[in-house]
């Protein structure tokens, strides 16, 4: 190429670009802005973690001022009306909720999970997931409708005696809400497996059943259970479907057939009722977010606990 | 000298493979029942809400009577809500994903911002609806407003979108970074003109999920104060408003029967919405796959 | 040498294809009992194909297709009434890359024998003791029986595989590069471990190295490409090839 082309105001290209550096002191100011402005919003995200917990710690404490802190953990009454505190009935309710979804979508997910990854050839994978996937994107509230208006008139057929709002129905909806979640993780630590493994067990005779049970799952149990402490999580925390189809009972009871109040489902309540601000029962809803709040983090750190502390070597 | 019986092994040969065979077809039925709650879920409402579903019910507002209820002030009010939630969220979010990949050195800030990040995307949603109710609506003093639910809800899909993000700056070919570097670009050059463009399409189908997750909450928005029946469309941020799924939350917990019908009439819109923004991702990825 | 052993593996007219490419191109070989075979060719010659096509370990790719015939003890393996696990029952195979489960030395050893339906605590333990006595590790850890297999070094994690293996007590051994992973002296202490179970086990191993094949095996096979060029006895193959190609592999003009 003819350099002289390149030359204009008699410069060359390799003198312009001199001449531009230095005349352009923007650039390096620039240079030192930008990383400050992106270090303020990775910062936000710490603010909102600082913002949650001041909320609920600050208006919790003033909860606690005006209710004993000893009633509140250990009485099994609640009605905030009639100014009885008792978290108890509003756990039993969530953990009623919790276990019968985990009963679902435990077995559900991890049997889809083996499914997915031992058994089915990819073309069926490929037309399975993304099937799971959309189960994972439906809105709660719509499997809070489908819950309340579909399951429970089913369950009603089964189980006589069972009340119109039911922890039941909700449970049971929770927890197919959450077999994707449990299917995808628990898929996810099977596929970390190597298949080396799969084919030492195999040249031995195992069947694919003993190849997995045996060999896959002990090697990705870590990942395993870590997904099973994230799904409590998301059971406890699971907020629609409850306030939906459970009821507004709170009860100190285990009877799933019975309409029950979880603590998510409380907050709904008071949050769609006429509450003024300022009133015991305006700041009751923060001492049961706390609560609510302690319970899933101990589950997530928990799973990822498991999950750091006994990450599998192959 | 065996240890091992031959006539043993073979004996038992068949009844391991048929224990497989039972478990396969287990493990089949597992998944199928996601499959078919799915099918239920769709027939169900299907049957019960096309009937309802006409103009009038696009075009109204919600009613008292089941057959002159609408679902337009829940759309427009989701509208309204992506707009505050989608440029703060994805701004704020593809911020720290740059941040977090290309600036931050590997120390325990980063890895406390990373576990922090992973700890919030656990936070219940309806936690973050408190968050919301202190912050925006009470110590801001917005009131129960657009912009108070929009930004409750892009904080609650922050992580999912820095997630995404990270990962799709993650997976920009390092040679890319060292070809821009070697001509004298800067860091930042680099990171707009080269990092970026390549990761968007990733970060783009991110943020289309994010929203949908989004678009489809209620919980937090009860607590801050979308309103149940509204008879105004918001003219603009500052206004009060409703979404989709408080609309189809109130439609369920009506009294009449026949509101349920207006609910599944309502889950349709809002499932046609997310389906159109899920095809939208799955667009974009599949267009800008084929590129790179 | 007259062949007078009786036959392990006869290989009829066998191909293989990977979805459309062809691997294995009509393979005839006959697999004498307490032999040691080895299997030499360049990489992507198929041989490592076609010793995982014995125990019909190659079926994992889902795309596979094949043709003809391998009749192990008379019986064609790819009968449809043939049970695979049966046929990996007694045809142990060991692989490329050391690949202990991430269990303790015993349980490794043992994990056939349970699954094989053998729970008898003081058999398990004599097998353990046989099998590593087998696979020479015995004195290097009969004291640690219950430490993670991953902690031993890469020869004693072969050793430990090969010992899993003969814990079933299988027929033929079939070894896929076992010696490729590992250190010279790992290395030899393999191929003194090939020589010992060539008493008892007939054994086809896969192996890069020629000069491994000429020390440790009584018949050698070269494929090229797909195609079993020339099978014979390692003595006669390696000094008198009849092949041109057999030639300008092992003299080293091309591989």
């Amino acid at each position: 190429m003819d350099s002289s082309k390149n030359k204009q105001d008699g410069l060359s290209v390799s003198e312009r670009i001199e001449k531009n550096k230095q005349s352009n002191s923007s650039t390096a100011f620039v240079e030192k802005l930008v990383p400050k402005l992106l270090l303020m919003c990775a910062t936000l995200s710490v603010l909102v973690t600082i913002g949650i917990l001041y909320t609920l710690l600050s208006e919790t404490f003033t909860f606690f001022s005006e209710v004993s802190v000893i009633e509140f953990f250990t009485s099994t009454h609640w009605n905030p009306w009639r100014d009885s505190y008792g978290i108890l009935s509003l756990i039993s309710g969530t953990l009623l909720i919790t276990v019968t979804a985990m009963i679902i979508a435990i077995p559900l997910g991890v049997a889809s999970a083996i499914f997915l990854s031992e058994y089915a050839s990819d073309k069926v994978r490929r037309f399975l997931k993304p099937i799971l996937e959309v189960l994972a994107g439906i809105p709660t509230v719509v499997y809070g409708f489908f819950a309340l208006t579909f399951v429970t008139p089913m369950l009603e057929k089964i189980i006589p005696g069972l009340s119109f709002f039911n922890a039941l129905s909700a449970g049971i909806v929770v927890g197919i809400m959450i077999v994707p979640m449990v299917a995808s993780l628990t898929e996810d630590a099977m596929g970390a497996v190597p298949n080396v493994l799969r084919e030492g067990a195999m040249a031995l005779g195992a069947t694919r059943l003993e190849t997995t049970i045996k060999v896959v799952i002990p090697a990705a149990l870590s990942g395993i259970i870590a997904s099973f402490a994230l799904a409590i999580s998301r059971a406890i925390g699971e907020t629609m479907i409850v306030a939906i189809a459970a009821g507004a009972t709170p009860k100190f009871s285990f009877d799933p057939t019975q309409s029950i109040q979880t603590m998510t489902g409380y907050i709904v309540q008071v949050s769609t009722g006429d509450v003024s601000y300022g009133s015991t029962i305006y700041y009751s809803i923060y001492a049961v977010g706390t609560t609510l709040f302690v319970f899933t983090l101990i589950m997530n750190l928990l799973a990822q606990y498991i999950s750091r502390r006994f990450r599998e070597e192959y | 000298m065996a240890l091992i019986n031959k006539d043993t092994v073979s004996n038992k040969m068949s009844g391991r493979i048929l224990k497989n065979k039972i478990a396969k077809v287990i493990f089949f039925i597992a998944t199928i029942i996601g499959l078919l709650f799915l099918g239920a879920l769709a027939y169900r409402i299907l049957t019960q809400g096309l009937g309802s579903l006409d103009m009038d019910f696009l075009t109204g507002f919600t009613s008292q009577s089941p057959d002159r209820a609408g679902i337009k002030a829940g759309v427009i009010g989701s509208l309204w809500l992506m707009s505050v939630t989608a440029p703060v969220t994805l701004i704020i979010g593809v911020a720290t994903a740059i941040y977090l990949e290309e600036y931050a050195k590997r120390g325990r800030f980063t890895r406390f911002i990373q576990i922090n990040l992973q700890n919030l995307a656990g936070v219940p949603s309806i936690v973050f609806g408190l968050l919301g109710l202190t912050i925006f609506v009470y110590i801001f003093k917005t009131g129960e407003i657009v912009l108070a639910g929009g930004l409750t809800l892009g904080l609650l899909v922050l992580p999912v979108i820095v997630v995404a993000a990270q990962e799709s700056i993650r997976s920009v070919p390092n040679e890319l970074r060292e070809a821009s570097y070697g001509m004298g670009a800067t860091k930042w050059q680099t990171v707009r003109r080269i990092v970026l463009p390549a990761a968007i399409p990733g970060i783009l189908t991110g943020g289309i999920l994010a929203l949908s997750r989004a678009i489809g909450e209620t919980a937090p928005l009860l607590l801050v104060g979308a309103a149940t029946a509204i008879f105004t469309l918001p003219s603009g941020i500052f206004d009060p408003y409703t979404a989709m799924p408080i609309q189809i939350y109130s439609w369920t917990k009506a009294p009449q029967p026949e509101f349920e019908y207006v609910a599944s009439a309502g889950i349709i819109v809002l499932l046609v919405i997310l389906l159109l923004l899920n095809s939208i991702a799955v667009f974009i990825r599949n267009k800008f796959s084929k590129r790179l | 040498m007259a062949d007078t052993k009786s036959s392990v593996f006869n290989v009829k007219d066998l191909n293989l294809w990977y979805g459309d490419n062809q691997a294995l191109y009509d393979i005839n070989m006959d697999i004498k009992e307490n032999d040691v075979t080895a299997i030499i060719g360049p990489s992507g010659c198929g041989k490592s194909t076609y010793v995982k096509t014995l125990n019909r370990m190659v079926e994992t790719v889902p795309v596979v297709k094949t043709s003809g015939e391998i009749e192990y003890r008379g019986k064609n393996i790819f009968d449809k009434n043939y049970l695979v696990e049966d046929l990996r029952t007694k045809v142990g195979m060991v692989f490329q890359k050391p690949n202990p489960f991430p269990k303790s030395i015993y349980e490794n050893i043992v994990y056939g024998p349970k699954i094989h339906g053998i729970k008898d605590k003081k058999t398990l333990d004599q097998i353990v003791e046989k099998s590593l006595k087998g696979a020479a590790l015995w004195d290097e850890v009969k004291d640690r029986l219950h430490e993670n297999a991953y902690g031993l070094s890469g020869g004693q994690q072969q050793r430990v595989c090969i010992a899993r293996c003969l814990a079933i007590e299988p027929d033929v051994i079939l070894m896929d590069e076992p010696t490729s992973a590992l250190d010279p002296i790992s290395t030899l202490k393999v191929e003194e471990l090939i020589q010992e179970l060539k008493k008892d086990y007939s054994i086809v191993i896969v192996t890069h190295n020629m000069q491994q094949a000429a020390r440790i095996s009584d018949k050698t096979a070269f494929f090229l490409s797909g195609e079993l060029v020339e099978y014979t006895d390692t003595n006669t193959l390696f000094s008198t090839p009849s092949d041109k190609r057999t030639e300008d592999y092992i003299t080293g003009r091309f591989g």
